[in-house]
C-alpha cells in the first residue's frame, strides 16, 4: 500500500476527469474562502491602514533592499521554520503539521494530474511522500488536538470538547486518518474513500467559516512586523536596550545602581517551566 | 486600564489564560485567539501584558485621563532582569520610556533561607517593619516617613 498510487487504482472506478476536477474545485474554493474571509473580517484594509499608521511613527525608512532582506529571513525563520512560535512543542507541532500538508496536498496533485491511471506507472517516491506527508500530519495534528491545543493545555477543558474554531484542525485530521485509512484499506470506492472525501471537502470548503486562511495572512504579518522594528517604530513598543551601553546607564540610573554595570544573565524567569494547574 | 488583545498579533498560546489572576482571559471560540471576557472585572495587574510572548495585549487607558489615542506599551525581559515601558501621547509629541529591573540576581537564585534567619526579637517582633524590609524600602538613611516626621496631622472628615 503505501509504495502505489490509491488514485491510479481508484481511476477504475471514477473517471480521472471526475478526480481532476475535484481538485480544481478545491483550489477554486479555497481560493473563494480567502477571499470572502478578507471581505468579512476586513482584515486586508485592517492590515494596511495599520501599515500606514506604523509609517508614521517610523524613526526612519527602510531601503528597498533592506526589505528584500527581511522578506529574505520571514521566509527562512516564519514561514518554512515557523519561527514565530515562542513554545517549542507547538513549533513543532506545527512543523509536522504544515509540511505534513504540504507533502500530502502536492503529491495528491502530481500523482492525479500526472500519474492517474495505472497506464502511467507513479514514481515509487510519490506515494510514499503522500503517506509520509498523511502521517506527518496526523502525528502534528493528533498531538497539537490532544495535549497543545490551547483549550486542553491552559483552558484545562477535555480534548473531546469541540467548537466551530476547531473546524481546520478536524477536518486535517480526519482528511489525513481516513485517507491512510483508505490506502491503507486496499483502497478503491470504500465507506473510507467517502470519508476522506467528505472530510477534505469540508477542510477546503470550509475556508470562510475556519483558519484556513491563516497560511495566507500569517507571512504579511510577520513581515509587517519585522518592518517595524527596523524602522524604529516598533509597534510602540519601548526600545530595545543594551544593558551595558554607558549611554542606558545615563538615561537610567537605577540599572547601574542595582543591577551593576555588565547585569548577569538571568535566566528564563516564569518560562522555566510551564503552569501545572490542572 | 483593562487589557485588550490584538487579534492579529495572538497567536492563541494561553499564556495570558494561564497568568490571569482574575480568570478573565480567555480563548475565543471562532478565532482561537485571546481575548479579555470581562473589562470591568480587570484589576489592572498588567500579568497578562507582560507575560504575553507576542505583545498581543494592550491596555486601554480611562477616557478621562488617557483619551483615546494613546498607548501604554511594556516590554519585561525576563532574560535581562528588565522591564522597559513607553507611554505616547495622542498627539505623538510626548514619548516617554522607561527602563527598570525586575531582579538584580539571576531567577530562582536568591530564595531567602528562613529556617537559617535568628528568631525575631522582641523590638522586631513589635515593629511595624516586615522582615527585611527596611533594606529594601528605604529611600535614605533616616527614620520612617510619617505624618508627624513630614509635620502632617490627620484631619477628621473628608477635605480637598
Amino acid at each position: 500500500m503505501f509504495m502505489s498510487n490509491p488514485f491510479a487504482e481508484l481511476s477504475a472506478s471514477i473517471p480521472t476527469i471526475v478526480m481532476q476536477g475535484y481538485i480544481v474545485l478545491m483550489v477554486l474554493l479555497v481560493m473563494g474562502g480567502t477571499i470572502l474571509d478578507m471581505m468579512h473580517k476586513k482584515s486586508a484594509q485592517y492590515f494596511f491602514e495599520n501599515a500606514k499608521k506604523a509609517q508614521k511613527s517610523a524613526k526612519r525608512s527602510v531601503s528597498a533592499g533592506e526589505k528584500a532582506s527581511i522578506a529574505a529571513t520571514v521566509l527562512v525563520n516564519e514561514i518554512l521554520t515557523s519561527g514565530e512560535f515562542n513554545n517549542t512543542r507547538r513549533r513543532l507541532s506545527h512543523l509536522l503539521t504544515m509540511w505534513g500538508t504540504i507533502i500530502f496536498i502536492v503529491t495528491t496533485a502530481i500523482m492525479i494530474f500526472g500519474y492517474p491511471t495505472p497506464a502511467t506507472p507513479t514514481p515509487a517516491l510519490l506515494p510514499q511522500l503522500w503517506h509520509i506527508g498523511a502521517l506527518m500530519l496526523a502525528v502534528g495534528g493528533y498531538w497539537f488536538w490532544l495535549f497543545i491545543r490551547v483549550d486542553v493545555s491552559a483552558e484545562g477543558l477535555p480534548w473531546f470538547r469541540f467548537e466551530r474554531a476547531d473546524l481546520f484542525i478536524l477536518s486535517l485530521l480526519a482528511t489525513s486518518t481516513f485517507a491512510l485509512i483508505w490506502s491503507f484499506t486496499g483502497g478503491g470506492l470504500t465507506l473510507f474513500f467517502a470519508l476522506f472525501v467528505l472530510s477534505s471537502t469540508v477542510l477546503f470548503g470550509g475556508v470562510y467559516f475556519s483558519k484556513f486562511a491563516h497560511m495566507f495572512f500569517k507571512p504579511a504579518a510577520a513581515f509587517q512586523k519585522r518592518v517595524t522594528h527596523a524602522d524604529g517604530s516598533r509597534e510602540n513598543l519601548p526600545a530595545e536596550y543594551d544593558l551595558t551601553d554607558p549611554a542606558v546607564h545615563a538615561k537610567f540610573p537605577d540599572i547601574p545602581e542595582y543591577m551593576g554595570k555588565n547585569p548577569a544573565y538571568m535566566g528564563l524567569g516564569i518560562k522555566r517551566e510551564s503552569a501545572k494547574h490542572y | 486600564m483593562p487589557t485588550f488583545v490584538y487579534m492579529t498579533r495572538c497567536d492563541g498560546c494561553g499564556q495570558c489564560v494561564d497568568i490571569c489572576p482574575s480568570d478573565i482571559m480567555h480563548i475565543d471560540k471562532t478565532l482561537r485567539r485571546a481575548y479579555n471576557i470581562e473589562p470591568s472585572m480587570c484589576w489592572e495587574c498588567y500579568s497578562c501584558v507582560k507575560a504575553c510572548p507576542h505583545h498581543a495585549i494592550d491596555v486601554r487607558g480611562y477616557a478621562d485621563f488617557a483619551p483615546l489615542g494613546h498607548s501604554v506599551r511594556v516590554d519585561r525581559d525576563e532574560e535581562k532582569g528588565t522591564i522597559a515601558w513607553r507611554i505616547k501621547f495622542r498627539n505623538g509629541k510626548k514619548d516617554m520610556e522607561l527602563l527598570a529591573p525586575i531582579t538584580t540576581k539571576p531567577w530562582g537564585t536568591a530564595i531567602p533561607q528562613l529556617a537559617n534567619e535568628p528568631a525575631p526579637s522582641k523590638e522586631m517582633r513589635n515593629s511595624e517593619l516586615l522582615f527585611n524590609e527596611p533594606k529594601y524600602v528605604r529611600m535614605d538613611g533616616g527614620d520612617l516617613h510619617t505624618l508627624e516626621s513630614n509635620g502632617l496631622k490627620l484631619k477628621a472628615g473628608v477635605y480637598y
